[in-house]
């Protein structure tokens, strides 16, 4: 186990050895700046062209790679950008932000039979809803896009931020979900009336339908109930383009190019999550890169020798003011100041080594998951920068190193996929 | 601001990661302390709220977790199935299943639908409260997270816009006016003094005014952290932290207090890296801002909740 922000091989050869990587991990843990640090250290040490998707990037951080303002585009993040953080950029680092909206407008129009079904679709109130608020919406479409973005060939390393979601495995299953949504028997059972009818409104309930229709229509109101089948109606002339893709997505997250890092935290309940997400994508036979934890507190604070030394501070402070006041340093000639700040940095370990303390439980009790790839330390500062981006790096990665390995120069010959 | 406990209902969301549930427990953990009969939901969600009172899961049916605090699990499909039997008095106990599982297809697609029937469900236990036919002086939501809740508790309005009939739509009258009611009502949001959560707590903030009516009330700032040092001091530490004092402190407290001087660095920085946020906070939000320290504890079990439910109570001036 590596201590404190120590360079970990694994993460690097993996680096080296796939096409997508996709980070995750619950809410708050960090995922979006791991992310953004491992495809910063793959374009700087690694070489090539490496593509980061992020969903949601704190601002300051979109702003530091360039991506403010911008849509659904990858964009180059300038060299200069990267050397002014202190990197020396061996290959491109190129960065895209997710917008879910463009992303299913883009879809709706390359699989709709024609434009004015597009348009019909498109102007669709239950439709807006559908893609900005049905539950499964954003991890489909986050898994799409990283297909389209995979299939143009245009990069090395892909490397995905996924979008915060209830529960962190929901986006693995939302192309089975979209497949079994606009495929399923559910659908056209629920429209089939409609479709009976001949003209679309007038209805003629089947047998199999009947109780539900009759349930439906008290609650719902008979028209509501016509809108969305009317709505279904449309988006199932989509019907074999997207169950198509969403199968095609599937086989991107399973195929041995892509690999699943999870990123948590040492604390309770990101742990718990990050230890079943672990079991489920090794149960889901999905490549389980490995574990990445994150900000977490120097080993060092849980060491006896430093406790004892901190307890000197807190019980005796006025003995140490006292033989401080003899070094005869200007500041420290005030006893009842210097036992003061002795006392609260005495306090100010203690506080943290009790975090420190839990943190190496919890590490101590991982069972269901990998032994630690990488190791990030707590900093104090926030990630908005390349260079803050490039500290994390190192901890990822381990610093750059003259005989790190190389890929091949990028260019448009580099678009096949890498052999086995 | 203390009258905050003395609504009917509390809705509490927050970033993923701030600490939302904790906040949450805690609010239901004071006002119980207060007297108060409290149901505590927790909505969809993975069933962790009964662990922050150690207690086990719990399902649909409220269960006591703590002195006055009764918690449920809601979901979508047990609130249908209350819903049906107790609005349309349909016998379906042996049909129920496929039938949930046709309206949780509709209930996806179709805006709103998935959300008034838990938020109904909450409006409801409200609304029997205050009549006198359920025991709750307070409910308090465990609602979704920032990004979600807006649909949440927009459900009645929306649906009130989009089905022009039945029974479900005659319904969203008395939820809109539970829901707008500032002397019932109150969205909370529970914030970290960090970059993400607090750009995402302003944003939330001023959609929940432009697009719903339903009443603001406090935002929690979690995770604080303490001031180490006054002014005064940080020349000392700083002094004492290098040449020859350092020498002598070495001497002192043994060599190990190297250590003991960066744990207090680190504690000093990220201490004043959090400060823009909160300034950044307190300039976006026109709120009562309450506030809970960082906890040093080691789990987060009843004590902390206990603690983080002290801190409010501090805060409220109880």
């Amino acid at each position: 186990m590596t201590g404190s922000g120590r360079p970990a091989v694994g993460l690097e050869a993996l680096l080296a050895s796939r096409e997508v990587v996709v980070f995750c991990g619950s809410g708050g843990v960090g995922k979006t700046s791991t992310a953004a640090a491992t495809a910063l250290a793959a374009a700087t040490q690694l070489g090539g062209r490496v593509l980061v998707v992020t969903v949601d990037p704190a601002r300051r951080l979109a702003d530091a790679l360039g991506l403010d303002g911008i849509g659904n585009e990858e964009r180059r993040v300038p060299d200069a950008v990267l050397r002014a953080g202190g990197c020396t950029p061996r290959g491109e680092l190129w960065a895209a932000m997710l917008d879910t909206k463009a992303s299913w407008d883009d879809l709706v129009r390359r699989h709709a039979p024609d434009e004015a079904t597009a348009a019909q679709i498109l102007d669709n109130r239950l439709y807006d809803n559908l893609t900005s608020r049905f539950v499964q919406s954003h991890d489909y479409i986050a898994m799409e896009r990283l297909y389209d973005l995979h299939s143009t060939g245009a990069y090395d390393l892909i490397v995905v931020d996924t979008p915060p979601t209830r529960n962190a495995l929901d986006f693995l299953d939302a192309p089975q979900r979209m497949a079994d949504f606009f495929g399923g028997r559910l659908l056209r059972w629920l429209t089939a009336p409609y479709r009976l009818g001949g003209g679309r409104g007038a209805r003629f309930v089947n047998f199999a339908s009947k109780p539900f229709y009759q349930i439906a229509d008290r609650l719902l109101g008979t028209q509501f109930l016509q809108d969305i089948a009317e709505f279904f109606l449309n988006f199932e002339t989509m019907y074999s383009g997207f169950v198509g893709r969403a199968r095609a997505v599937e086989r991107l997250m399973q195929d041995r190019r892509t690999s699943f890092v999870v990123v948590t935290t040492l604390e309770g309940a990101p742990l718990r999550e990050a230890e079943f997400f672990c079991s489920e994508l090794t149960a889901r036979g999905l490549h389980l890169g490995g574990l990445v934890l994150n900000r977490v507190m120097p080993e060092a604070f849980t060491d006896p020798a430093v406790a004892a030394a901190a307890r000197v501070l807190t019980d005796d402070p006025t003995r140490v003011a006292t033989a401080l006041a003899t070094t005869g340093v200007a500041a420290l000639a005030d006893p009842v100041a210097v036992a003061r700040v002795l006392r609260t940095v005495g306090t100010s370990f203690q506080q943290l080594a009790v975090v420190a303390t839990r943190e190496a439980e919890l590490r101590a009790e991982l069972s269901r998951v990998p032994e630690a790839m990488a190791t990030v330390p707590t900093f104090a500062e926030d990630v908005h920068d390349v260079r803050s981006l490039a500290r994390i790096g190192e901890c990822l990665l381990g610093a750059p190193l003259p005989s790190a390995r190389v890929r091949a120069d990028a260019g448009a010959g580099e678009a096949e996929h890498r052999p086995r | 601001m203390t009258d905050l406990l003395d609504r009917r209902l509390l809705f509490v969301t927050g970033k993923g990661g701030v600490g939302k549930s904790t906040v949450t427990a805690a609010l239901a953990l004071l006002a119980a302390e207060q007297g108060k009969r409290v149901l505590l939901v927790e909505v969809d969600a993975k069933g962790n709220l009964p662990n922050l009172f150690e207690h086990p899961p719990v399902g649909f049916d409220p269960v006591a977790v703590a002195p006055g605090v009764f918690a449920m699990q809601l979901t979508t499909e047990a609130s249908l199935r209350e819903y049906l039997k107790l609005n349309l008095r349909i016998p379906m106990v042996g049909r129920i299943g496929p039938i949930a599982g046709i309206f949780d297809f509709v209930a996806n697609a179709a805006p709103g639908v998935k959300e008034i029937l838990t938020v109904g469900k909450v409006c409801w236990e409200v609304r029997e409260s205050i009549e006198g036919r359920a025991p709750w002086d307070l409910v308090v939501v465990d609602a979704a997270a920032t990004g979600h809740v807006i649909a949440q508790l927009d459900a009645p309005r929306t649906i009130r816009d989009l089905v022009q009939t039945g029974p479900i739509r005659n319904q969203t009258e008395w939820m809109m006016a539970i829901l707008s009611d500032p002397a019932i009502t109150a969205l909370n949001v529970v914030t970290a003094p960090e970059e993400m959560p607090v750009n995402e707590t302003i944003e939330l903030v001023a959609r929940a005014r432009a697009e719903t009516d339903v009443p603001l009330g406090a935002v929690v700032v979690n995770r604080v952290l303490p001031e180490p040092f006054t002014v005064a001091d940080e020349p000392v530490f700083a002094a004492m932290a290098d040449g020859p004092a350092l020498d002598r402190l070495r001497q002192e407290a043994g060599p190990a207090v190297d250590t003991v001087l960066d744990a207090a660095a680190l504690a000093v920085a990220l201490r004043r890296a959090r400060v823009p946020h909160l300034d950044a906070l307190r300039a976006g939000v026109d709120l009562p801002l309450l506030y809970v320290p960082y906890l040093f504890v080691r789990d987060h079990g009843l004590r902390a909740t206990r603690m983080v439910a002290d801190a409010l109570g501090a805060e409220l001036g109880l």
